[in-house]
């Protein structure tokens, strides 16, 4: 018989410590298989975030390194910059990289840093509880917004792909789904072109992927993404938001 | 035909995958794993397509196809 589908080797075989039906799982493969595919192994370097990914190095058989909460991208910059040669990517949360990593993001980003960030947006903190992050909905409710985000006190969730995207240094940047089957094949060739964006020197390359959050959105995994469909959607649109020929 | 193997010691039992078959031959199991969880089972082999979309919902990475 022939394999038509198996977990690819660049994942360990730890099991993954996420909750059930949290979509980090579906992320972390979809990196994997791209690098996978474009036969990088022996040269990543990944960075490990600070959240629920914060264990992401013990998933991944590539060279990975931890950085403090936030600090990916300024890690990352680092380890590019001595190692040129090597392919240098980021997995952050949205917690991570757009609250207390929002200037390390948004100055490797306009340094046009020839690295790849794989940015997890599912509007929520999630490893500490469920508090109100940056990219929290208006009127969505967590630990820190038992009524619903409110914008007039609380201010308005970032864009923060649309954002990236104003700078004249990113080369490529999408916003992708993983709901279902045909959004997560999406997203796999969205984050195999930021690794070619960045094999083939272009500079800084972003894939923002909408995930859900079942334990502190308070749904069946099911019902969480059904919501991640119809509410994230809308505030977050999919689609590449820049790409430098 | 088709085959899926399932790990299911490392199965959570979210149910994605019942979700997206298209033939619906996905069905959290009566049997408990060693976790606590009820995994993925596959009610009926014979009507499977090898389309591998259980394969490519899964968080888990549970699911190995082969046809």
């Amino acid at each position: 018989m022939a394999v038509v589908y198996e977990k690819t080797g660049i994942l360990t075989d730890t099991p993954l410590h996420y909750c059930p039906g949290c979509t980090h799982g579906i992320i972390h493969r979809l990196v994997a298989e791209a690098i996978d595919e474009l036969g990088i192994q022996g040269k990543t370097i990944g960075i490990a975030p600070v959240g629920c990914a914060v264990f992401a190095y013990n998933y991944f058989n590539t060279d990975m390194m931890e950085a403090a909460h936030g600090r990916a991208p300024a890690v990352a910059t680092g380890c590019k910059r001595v190692h040129p040669d090597n392919i240098v990517f980021t997995y952050q949360g949205d917690g991570d990289l757009a609250s207390i990593g929002a200037a390390e993001i948004t100055h490797a980003a306009t340094r046009g840093e020839n690295i790849t960030v794989i940015f997890v947006n599912n509007a929520i903190y999630g490893m500490t509880g469920g508090q109100m992050a940056p990219t929290t909905l208006p009127g969505q409710v967590t630990t820190t917004s038992p009524y619903g985000r409110d914008p007039a006190l609380c201010g308005y969730p970032i864009r923060v792909s649309e954002m990236l995207a104003t700078l004249d240094g990113p080369a490529y940047i999408a916003r992708c789904s993983v709901h279902d089957v045909k959004h997560i094949m999406d997203a796999k060739k969205c984050i195999k072109k930021a690794f070619e964006t960045q094999i083939a020197k272009k500079g800084f390359s972003m894939v923002e992927v909408l995930s859900s959050c079942p334990t502190n959105w308070g749904m069946t995994p099911r019902e969480a993404l059904n919501w991640l469909e119809a509410n994230m959607i809308p505030q977050y649109p999919l689609g590449v938001k820049k790409e430098v020929e | 035909m088709a085959l899926l193997t399932i790990a299911t010691e490392i199965c959570k039992g979210c149910g994605l995958c019942a979700d997206v078959c298209p033939k619906k031959i996905l069905a959290l199991s009566k049997e408990i794993n060693s976790k606590g969880y009820h995994p993925i089972a596959v009610t009926d082999q014979s009507k499977c397509i090898a389309c591998a979309f259980c394969a490519r919902m899964c968080p888990d990475a549970v699911i190995k196809v082969e046809k």
